[in-house]
């Protein structure tokens, strides 16, 4: 009895709950393994995912390539390997970014209130107004394509949704006895936001990021797709389902098994997500 | 009530100059010489000054913006760089192909998302539920540009059973009354037009609405759950009614009022997933105007094209709102 009491932290509580989720138990150790694909794959290659023969091109799967050859003779499979690096740095970068100046904005927004919250929270209310893929798609027209301004793309676009999370709890908290005493004793504004304040409301962050970086992952795909984001010859997967579209009628394994890896990975970060937010925030539970 | 309606219309004139300012800005400070681009690889730098001149590019950025602007109000968004013709034309002839996609996609969503939701609430913890709640969980996994693909792998290229590209038989000339097909095939009596652009709304649709189908169903679920614990309930059963009657007449009406809210968010994010189906199904709408823009960059027509999407967008969130007071009486607005 005293040893479980001694134990018993919030983050210890989480994953006693979080354990007991099948689904999100499945989707973290995809996670897990996708990473280690991410760091290691280069080692289980099974071909050069950069260079191809063209008299081996449009090879339906085999034994010799499990998931068949593209247009240029390159083993899909090793593109797929490949891709997983730049998939997750996408998706973990671009929602870090947008992580930290979001918070910035949402924490100044809420602490200092009045006009400042006005005018920081009007401006997050006009990005909200334009769908975070067409203004992602603007901004990467102007831009020109790569995978660091995919990256800079969508954690701009992303930035409102948690400035907004993280200014609601700021604001839930602000009023708190424990906040006013920090003051008392005459901390600085900066270090009672810091110290006193995000630690309150990392659990609302922390599932948030989740389930941002599936989304983060599907929009670098879909700018990828279009031919915006990640460029040729890179294994991203959505540029690699744009470039294999063109050949869908006679080989439709190029296109089958990029889909299936991004559908695989967003399931996994959504399904952890899901889970997390069960476990740290069951408030909320209903979006 | 009116009230309320004015002071938000008047609250959308702010909301929408700043989305302009941003999409004028973001266009602006990092688009590449948009003369340069015109003239091609072959022109010499007088050419492009010149043109650059001609354009206006060469005015302070917020010269620029008011010329924009004053344009703007009068409803003009500027001049095609490659075709010379008038943004707003091209985007309003392309809207109702648009228009139709979308609203038959949140009619699709609507439909299958209330009844998934409904019957993952009611069989709750069954094999039922479970298929409901993985199938939506799929659903808001996957890419819609990837699942067009597969659509159209399956449907149209191995089974050969519906059309794959376009509004309509390449053969056939659509009338010309509101530009929705599917009203203006009706409304001169085409049937078998009608049918044809039928066939070609389906793929599109089911691609479009797959990820609003689960956003929905997983919405209607809880909510459906919710309400299905409250004391009236309780009366409900107790007064002996049959589960249908509890279900339907009780529980859904006001577990729908939430659901009717993501249901008008939806409508406004599909305006964005419209770009990824549009490309992928050959569809003569915005977003795939807007793409091909994008590859050339006609920064007016990217900018004509993401300001007429955010107003519809901030529109649709309005009228939602208000339907919203309707649906229940309880919210007061001020």
């Amino acid at each position: 009895m005293s040893d479980s009491i001694k134990k018993s932290s919030p983050a210890a509580d989480a994953w006693h709950v979080l354990k007991q989720s099948k689904s999100a138990m499945l989707g973290l150790i995809i996670i897990v393994f996708l990473f280690l694909l991410a760091l290691g794959g280069k080692l289980i290659l099974p071909h050069d995912p950069y260079i191809g023969s063209m008299a081996e091109n449009f090879q339906p799967p085999s034994a010799a390539h499990w998931m068949g050859t593209d247009e240029l003779g390159r083993d899909i499979l090793s593109r797929i390997i490949d891709g997983t690096r730049i998939s997750l740095r996408v998706g973990i970068v671009s929602v870090l970014a947008a992580l930290v100046v979001g918070t910035a904005l949402g924490a100044t927004a809420a602490y200092y209130g009045k006009r400042v919250d006005m005018i920081i929270m009007r401006f997050m209310d006009m990005m909200l107004a334009i769908p975070d893929i067409l203004l992602a798609i603007a901004i990467m027209a102007a831009l020109g394509p790569g995978i660091d301004k995919a990256i800079i793309a969508i954690s701009f676009v992303t930035i409102p949704q948690y400035a907004r999370i993280v200014r609601g709890c700021v604001l839930s908290v602000k009023e708190s006895d424990y906040i006013a005493a920090a003051r008392l004793v005459g901390n600085k504004d900066w270090r009672i936001i810091a110290r006193h304040i995000l630690p309150n409301v990392a659990s609302a962050i922390i599932v948030r990021s989740t389930l941002g970086i599936s989304s983060a992952i599907l929009d670098a795909a879909a700018l990828g797709f279009l031919g915006l984001g990640v460029q040729p010859p890179y294994a991203e997967w959505g540029t690699m389902l744009g470039s294999g579209r063109l050949y869908i009628f006679n080989a439709p394994y190029i296109v089958v098994f990029p889909g299936l890896a991004i559908t695989i990975t967003v399931l996994a970060f959504n399904l952890f997500g899901d889970g997390l937010r069960d476990a740290l925030d069951p408030k909320g539970k209903i979006r | 009530m009116r009230k309320y309606i004015t002071k938000r219309l008047i609250m959308l004139v702010p909301v929408l100059l700043g989305v302009s300012i941003i999409v004028f800005a973001v266009m602006r400070a990092f688009t590449a010489d948009p003369a340069a681009s015109i003239l091609g690889q072959h022109a010499t730098s007088a050419q492009i000054a010149e043109l650059r001149n001609k354009l206006g590019l060469n005015d302070p950025i917020y010269v620029q913006y008011w010329n924009y602007f004053k344009g703007m109000i009068r409803g003009d968004l500027g001049t095609s760089l490659f075709t010379q013709t008038k943004v707003t034309d091209e985007l309003l002839g392309r809207f109702p192909a648009t228009a139709e996609l979308a609203i038959s996609a949140i009619i699709f969503a609507s439909i299958f998302g209330v009844l998934v939701g409904v019957i993952s609430a009611v069989k709750k913890n069954t094999a039922l539920d479970y298929a409901g709640m993985f199938g939506a969980l799929i659903g808001v996994s996957i890419p819609i540009f990837w699942l067009g693909i597969m659509l159209i792998i399956l449907f149209g290229v191995i089974l050969g059973w519906l059309p794959v590209s376009g509004r309509l038989d390449i053969l056939m000339t659509p009338p010309k009354i509101t530009g929705f097909l599917l009203i203006d095939t009706l409304i001169t009596g085409n049937i078998d037009m009608f049918f044809d652009a039928l066939a070609h709304l389906v793929l599109p649709t089911v691609a479009l609405g797959m990820y609003s189908t689960a956003i929905i169903a997983r919405m209607t679920r809880s909510s459906v759950l919710e309400t299905l614990q409250q004391d009236y309930i309780r009366t409900a059963w107790a007064k002996g009614l049959a589960e249908k009657a509890v279900v339907i007449r009780h529980a859904l009406r006001n577990a729908l009022i939430p659901v009717a809210t993501v249901i008008g968010l939806q409508l406004g994010s599909l305006l964005g997933g419209a770009v990824l189906t549009e490309t992928v199904f050959a569809w003569p709408g915005i977003g795939k105007y807007t793409v091909d823009a994008i590859t050339k960059s006609d920064y007016p027509v990217v900018q004509g094209a993401v300001l007429l999407v955010a107003f519809i967008f901030v529109t649709v969130n309005l009228v939602v709102d208000v339907l919203y007071a309707f649906l229940d009486p309880r919210i007061k607005y001020s």
